[in-house]
C-alpha cells in the first residue's frame, strides 16, 4: 500500500507512538495516508481506537516480525 | 502542584481500608471495560489518553475537588503524561507506578490463622487478578499452594521468617495464570506436586498429588490431606490442612463455584463437579474454613483483605449448592463469562509445552481470573 509519509515509532513506549502519530497527522492534508511503524504492543489497540475517535480511516494494519504497520488516511 | 507516585501496595491498602479514591483510567475503552481496579469506595472515569493530547481542560469539571485522584494506564507512561498535564492545571494528582501491569502482579500476604501444633497459614492475595495462593509453615518448613508466577514475594516472606520452602503444590492445572510452582521448586530444591490426572501431557517431571498420600509440613506437625475433587479439571484436588482449613482450589469459591469448561470438556465434567460439591464436600465437617484459589469481586474481601468462609455457611448461602441436576447443568455450561485471557496458551505454558518470555507472560495474564461460573 502506498503512503504519503512514513513515521518510524519503533522502540517507543506508550504514549509516544500516538503522540508522534498525532503530530504527523496534523501536518498532512485531508485524504493523505500516513504509514506508522510501531513495536509497542499497546499501540495495536490504541492506534486503532485513536484513529476511530478522530474520524480518520484505518486502511490497513498488519504485523511483521514484531513490528505493527498501520496505514491511516486523514479525514 | 505536585505529582505523587503510588505503588500497587498503597492502592491495595486504600481499597481494604475503604478509603475514597477517584481513578482516572486513561486506557482505551475496551481495556477498561474488560478489567479495572475495583473497590467499594472507588469511583472511576475512563478517558483514553489519546483523547487528551490537546489538553485536559475539557475533563477538569468531571474531576472531584475533595477526593484524591489517581491516574492509571496500562504500563505507566501515559498516566505520567496525563498527571503532568493535570498538575500544570493546578491539581494534586498521583499515578500508579508500573500501571495495570504492576497491579496485576502485586501479591499481598495476610495471616489466616495459627495451626494446632504450631505454625500458621497465610493467604497471598493477588488483588488485581483475584488469585489466592497459600503458605503453610511449621517447624521452619513451608509449603506454597497454587503459587503465582511471581515467586519473589514468597521468597522474601520465607527469608524474613527464616523458613525453608519444602513443597510447592498446584491443586490443578491452571488456565487463568502461569504457575510459579515449577520455578519455585527449581530455585529452592523443593518438591513440586501436581495432580496426575491433570498432568497427562506435561513436559516435565513432578510428584503426584494423590488422595491417601498425606504430606507433612514440619517434622510431625501439619498434615496436608489431598482429596480428589474433579470438576473444574479432572485432576482438581482439594487440600485439608491440619483438619481445619479446606483449600478448595477452583472447585468452590465463597460466592460462586468453579466452571468446568476451561479445558474444553464442560459436558464431560458437569457430573464430576456436581458429585464433588453435592456428595464429597457434603461429607466433610461443617466447621472447616474454606480457602479458595480465587475470588471474583472485592466484596468478598474481609476486613483485613482476606477471603475465607465456613463450609457450613457456604452449604446454606452459596447458590451453587441449591440447584437441581438440570439447573446445575445449565448454570455451569450456559451463559458463562468470557474465558480468562489467553487461557489456552496459559494451560500449555503450565504443561511446559510453551516457554514464552517474561513480557509475553505478563501480557497473557492481563485481566481477571474468570474461573467462576459468574463474574
Amino acid at each position: 500500500m502506498k503512503s504519503d509519509q512514513l513515521l518510524d515509532a519503533k522502540g517507543l513506549a506508550c504514549p509516544m507512538p500516538i503522540v508522534r502519530t498525532k503530530k504527523a497527522m496534523d501536518k498532512l492534508e485531508s485524504g493523505q495516508v500516513l504509514e506508522v511503524h510501531a513495536t509497542d504492543k499497546g499501540a495495536k489497540s490504541d492506534l486503532s481506537a485513536w484513529t476511530k475517535a478522530g474520524g480518520h480511516t484505518l486502511l490497513e494494519m498488519n504485523e511483521d516480525n514484531g513490528v505493527f504497520v498501520f496505514f491511516i488516511q486523514k479525514k | 502542584m505536585g505529582i505523587q507516585k503510588w505503588t500497587a501496595a498503597q492502592v491495595a491498602s486504600r481499597i481494604i481500608q475503604k478509603n475514597k479514591l477517584f481513578i482516572l483510567d486513561v486506557r482505551n475503552e475496551d481495556a477498561f471495560q474488560d478489567w479495572k481496579i475495583e473497590g467499594a469506595t472507588i469511583q472511576h472515569l475512563n478517558i483514553p489518553y489519546f483523547e487528551l493530547l490537546d489538553g485536559v481542560d475539557e475533563i477538569l469539571e468531571q474531576l472531584p475537588k475533595d477526593t484524591e485522584i489517581l491516574v492509571v494506564c496500562a504500563k505507566e507512561g501515559s498516566s505520567v503524561m496525563v498527571a503532568e498535564m493535570l498538575s500544570e492545571d493546578g491539581l494534586d494528582v498521583s499515578y500508579l507506578e508500573g500501571g495495570m501491569k504492576s497491579w496485576s502482579e502485586y501479591l499481598r500476604p495476610v495471616k489466616i490463622g495459627n495451626l494446632n501444633n504450631g505454625g500458621a497459614i497465610y493467604q497471598f492475595v493477588r488483588i488485581g487478578k483475584g488469585c489466592l495462593s497459600y503458605l503453610i509453615e511449621s517447624d521452619g518448613e513451608a509449603m506454597i499452594v497454587d503459587p503465582a508466577r511471581m515467586i519473589e514475594p514468597y521468597e522474601s516472606f520465607v527469608l524474613e521468617k527464616g523458613l525453608v520452602i519444602k513443597y510447592a503444590v498446584d491443586t490443578h492445572l491452571h488456565a487463568d495464570h502461569i504457575s510459579g510452582g515449577r520455578l519455585l521448586a527449581e530455585k529452592t530444591g523443593s518438591t513440586y506436586f501436581l495432580p496426575p490426572k491433570d498432568a497427562d501431557d506435561v513436559a516435565f517431571s513432578y510428584t503426584p498429588l494423590e488422595e491417601g498420600k498425606t504430606i507433612t509440613v514440619g517434622s510431625t506437625s501439619v498434615s496436608v490431606k489431598p482429596i480428589h475433587s474433579p470438576g473444574h479439571t479432572s485432576g482438581s484436588t482439594t487440600l485439608l490442612i491440619d483438619n481445619t482449613y479446606l483449600l478448595t482450589g477452583d472447585i468452590l469459591f465463597v460466592k460462586s463455584i468453579g466452571r468446568p469448561d476451561l479445558a474444553g470438556k464442560a459436558e464431560d465434567w458437569v457430573g464430576d463437579l456436581r458429585n464433588t460439591l453435592y456428595h464429597n464436600y457434603r461429607e466433610l465437617p461443617d466447621n472447616l474454613i474454606v480457602l479458595p484459589a480465587h475470588y471474583s469481586n472485592v466484596s468478598e474481601l474481609g476486613d483485613r483483605g482476606e477471603v475465607k468462609a465456613v463450609l457450613g455457611d457456604l452449604f446454606e448461602k452459596n447458590d451453587g449448592f441449591h440447584l437441581n441436576e438440570l439447573e446445575f447443568r445449565k448454570a455451569v455450561t450456559e451463559n458463562l463469562p468470557p474465558q480468562p485471557n489467553a487461557y489456552q496458551e496459559i494451560r500449555k505454558t503450565n504443561m511446559g509445552k510453551l516457554s514464552p518470555d517474561q513480557e509475553a507472560q505478563q501480557e497473557m495474564e492481563i485481566g481477571p481470573n474468570r474461573c467462576a461460573i459468574q463474574d
